[in-house]
């Protein structure tokens, strides 16, 4: 106990002006809102159909326990205990690791730059909603009314929504372009919704997470009931969830899953540790770090429901569009009375016209439609490409499409809460800026600052910058952070001291689970998660896929490259540097001071 | 006169079959799906309809040349199939032996397009003029774009809501400022320190005339009472 004294620890009787949750619910729901965001409702889904549907939950699960939970509840706990943000947190643990603690709050600043801008783009597709019918429902018509426009006959209505209409894309990365206009404003609407709410710190963002926190949850429930009713949704479910066990034999699925779980827990971010930081000290942060880590996962689950139903409406939809089309081909080729051939009837019509015409059935080019092909749940592109294209056949569109665009605003906005005050904090403690300015200008500086930065994502180039920020800078980084915290806490604060204030806090001494987890199973994980990362990244030369407009795989050239190396490197840099930093002034400082009691 | 009448009547069907084949010049496939528009109340394509077909046809005819000259006779059908789909032509008034040009028949036809729909209760797709591009219908254009106006609300409500707590957290520390400037020569505040006798403020324990020692406490309630 005598070495939790030589902390400036604040006993319980002093006066503490630290701003304080005001309810223990408030607390959580800011940790279940950052926790849960739109990597909740796209990727998981996805990866869960890769990955052959029910068995990915068994990786998905044993990451949960073994990674995600251990280092959920490692972060609360410091931040409870050491009531500061991540760089005092580091600091105080020990002065060579504080730069983990600048890590984290540079990893925080760079992702929540364009996790804003996708916010943008989400408020650009909101805000089109409302118009009857919606935009991305038809093809525009080109410019003297007798077809539609090219590039949107070539692809789709959707698609050239998104790329043409949303983003304006370029058709490869080192063109420019000019800002794009609508995307200007709605970044800076979005950075004035992120100021409004984050305005004092966690007093306005707890206010706020109650709407930003809950209303996702309404909204997927509504999702859900009307998903289930779409005729197609049983289809979808089945094949998404139809376990595969084969797939569990590829290791690739054990690190998407260990990846998974890490960032969809937003750990390493610094903002959970600032959130448990206002917390009182004597709070049961292990019930915490276990409930909020199983609610997260557990809407990772409830949203992959009505994202599969719809998905499979939409597939059934588009699959019954197909055999339409066939058949009209053949009724007009070999005029057959109207409605002759049904959808039920048609691979018998069209077995038979094969053996019979075959060569007439050769010259229509029927495209083979087969249902599998549609279920396609891509990834980034579920909620842009796919799912609009889904709501815009469900009957009443306009109100499921702002419905959506709100609920996915609500999720990433409650994330951006965590993402400012894991800024937010960190700068306060480091005195940048004297006590006299208020809370709210260092926060419209942040905010600011944010915004112009962000601007170079409205360029016609910007959604191949954001692939890029977020495969380097929202990935690795958090990944050594992450490691070098488990470390950090349990082998240079010490396991003991770390277990000790644990019982202190919750009255309880963590017991063997937490002990293994934190000692070894964790660490191990995080190392072998980091290097089969890394193996796999480097393994394909880096690629991204351009829009010109089809898919098109292109390469980076060398000095994007070079850009990618160092969004990695910089958040990661300062951990040595500044272990480094203390280590030369270690031996000055002895020299000055003559014997002290160091 | 048997004889003649024959003659003539198969001189007249050679003429139509040669004006009227599949591909002829100046000849326009027709497709119509009833079942699919109508559903159930879908009729029967008959001669009547063929009938409502040539009038209207040479209705367009008459209307886009402004002569009243076309006739019903002059609208030549043919190649019925179940589909129901059909060939026709539009013989010129003047002389029966040639065909109207494609490019008037096809003007004709656009102009009144609608008319010719809604006599048969259907739409541009399923009464289908091959080769006969329909205009497409203009996109409803509202006067204000709607996401601009969407745009404008959201933004003033945020706007709003950000002045609000400005001025909100101005007045705030204005009121506090105000309160430590009429109360700081009585007390002292936060920023000298606080002297502390082991871990406690000394100004606590003077008001609440020190702190009970619990294990001295407990000690007292052990020794019997005299």
């Amino acid at each position: 106990m005598s070495n939790a004294q030589s902390l400036d620890i604040p006993e319980v009787l002093k006066e503490d002006d630290r701003p304080k949750w005001d309810n223990k619910f408030q607390y959580i729901l800011s940790c279940v809102g950052f926790a849960v965001g739109l990597g909740n409702v796209w990727r998981f889904p996805y990866l869960c159909q890769i990955y052959g549907g029910g068995a990915f939950l068994i990786p998905y699960v044993i990451a949960l326990i073994f990674e995600g939970i251990p280092l959920f509840h490692l972060e609360l706990a410091i931040g409870q205990r050491l009531r500061k943000g991540s760089i005092g947190v580091w600091n105080t643990i020990s002065p060579y690791l504080g730069g983990v603690g600048i890590g984290s709050l540079m990893v925080s600043f760079i992702v929540s730059l364009y996790y804003n801008t996708i916010l943008a783009w989400v408020m650009w597709y909101f805000i089109n909603s409302f118009q009857e019918p919606l935009p991305w429902s038809a093809c525009p018509l080109n410019g003297n009314r007798t077809g539609y426009i090219e590039e949107c006959h070539e692809s789709t209505a959707v698609n050239y929504f998104w790329y043409r209409r949303a983003l304006n894309i370029a058709s490869d990365i080192t063109d420019s372009g000019n800002l794009q206009w609508w995307l200007v404003l709605c970044l800076a609407i979005c950075w004035a919704i992120v100021y409004l709410c984050t305005i004092r710190g966690i007093e306005s963002t707890g206010k706020a997470i109650y709407v930003t926190a809950i209303f996702p949850y309404l909204v997927l429930t509504i999702f859900l009931i009307r998903g289930l009713t779409l005729p197609g949704a049983t289809e979808g479910l089945v094949y998404f969830f139809t376990p595969n066990m084969n797939i569990l034999k590829n290791p690739r699925v054990w690190l998407d899953a260990a990846t998974q779980i890490f960032f969809s827990l937003s750990l390493a971010f610094g903002g959970l540790i600032a959130f448990s930081s206002y917390n009182s000290p004597k709070n049961d942060c292990e019930k915490d770090a276990v409930t909020i880590a199983i609610v997260n996962s557990m809407t990772s689950l409830y949203a992959s429901i009505p994202v599969f139903s719809i998905l499979g409406f939409k597939a059934t939809t588009r699959y019954w569009d197909c055999l339409d089309r066939n058949i009209i081909g053949i009724i007009n080729e070999f005029d057959l009375p109207d409605q002759s051939i049904m959808r039920d009837n048609y691979t018998i019509w069209f077995g038979l016209l094969n053996t019979t015409h075959p060569k007439k059935i050769a010259s229509l080019k029927l495209r083979s439609c087969d249902l599998q092909e549609f279920l396609d749940a891509s990834g980034t592109g579920l909620a842009f490409i796919v799912f609009t294209e889904a709501i815009i056949l469900m009957p009443g569109s306009q109100g499921w499409a702002v419905l959506f665009f709100v609920m996915l605003f609500s999720l990433g906005l409650s994330s951006m809460f965590g993402n400012i005050e894991g800024i937010l904090t960190p700068l306060l403690e480091l005195h940048v800026v004297s006590k006299s300015v208020p809370k709210e200008v260092l926060s419209g500086v942040i905010c600011l600052v944010s915004f112009v930065t962000a601007l170079c994502f409205t360029l016609r180039s910007g959604s191949y910058w954001l692939e890029v920020f977020d495969s380097y800078a929202g990935s690795l980084p958090l990944l050594i952070i992450a490691f070098f915290e488990v470390t950090g806490v349990v082998y240079v604060y010490g396991i003991k001291r770390f277990s000790d204030d644990v019982k202190w806090m919750t009255g309880r001494q963590p017991n063997f689970y937490w002990q293994v987890s934190w000692r070894i199973i964790s660490p191990l994980l995080m190392l072998t998660v980091f290097i089969a990362f890394v193996t796999l990244q480097t393994q394909k030369q880096p690629s991204y896929g351009a829009w010109n407009p089809k898919y098109e795989e292109k390469d980076y050239p060398a000095w994007i490259l070079a850009i990618c190396v160092l969004l990695v490197v910089l958040p990661c840099i300062f951990i040595p540097m500044v272990a480094f930093y203390h280590l030369i002034k270690r031996p000055y400082e002895n020299t000055s001071n003559g014997t002290s009691g160091n | 006169m048997l004889g003649v009448l024959l003659l003539a009547f198969s001189l007249v069907t050679i003429i139509h079959s040669e004006l009227c084949r599949p591909d002829a010049q100046n000849a326009f496939k027709v497709r119509l799906s009833i079942k699919t528009a109508l559903g159930d109340n879908a009729y029967a394509w008959d001669a009547s309809e063929e009938y409502l077909f040539k009038a209207m046809v040479a209705f367009a005819m008459r209307r886009y040349s402004n002569k009243a000259t076309t006739q019903i006779s002059n609208v030549l059908l043919c190649n019925m199939t179940e589909r129901v789909s059909f060939w026709f032509v539009v013989t010129d008034s003047a002389r029966n032996v040639t065909t109207v040009p494609g490019s008037e028949v096809e003007a004709a036809i656009r102009m009144n397009r609608n008319r010719i729909n809604s006599a048969f209760l259907l739409t541009d797709n399923t009464l289908q003029f091959l080769k006969i591009s329909s205009t497409l219908s203009p996109p409803i254009e509202p006067t204000v774009p709607v996401w601009l106006v969407v745009f404008g609300v959201v933004l003033c409500l945020v706007v709003a809501g950000i002045l609000l707590l400005v001025v909100s957290g101005i007045r705030q520390y204005k009121k506090k400022k105000h309160e430590s400037a009429e109360t700081g020569d009585l007390e002292d505040n936060s920023n000298t320190p606080v002297t502390t006798e082991n871990g406690i403020p000394c100004d606590i324990l003077d008001l609440k005339a020190g702190q009970i020692n619990g294990v001295y406490a407990a000690d007292d309630e052990r020794l019997t009472p005299l």
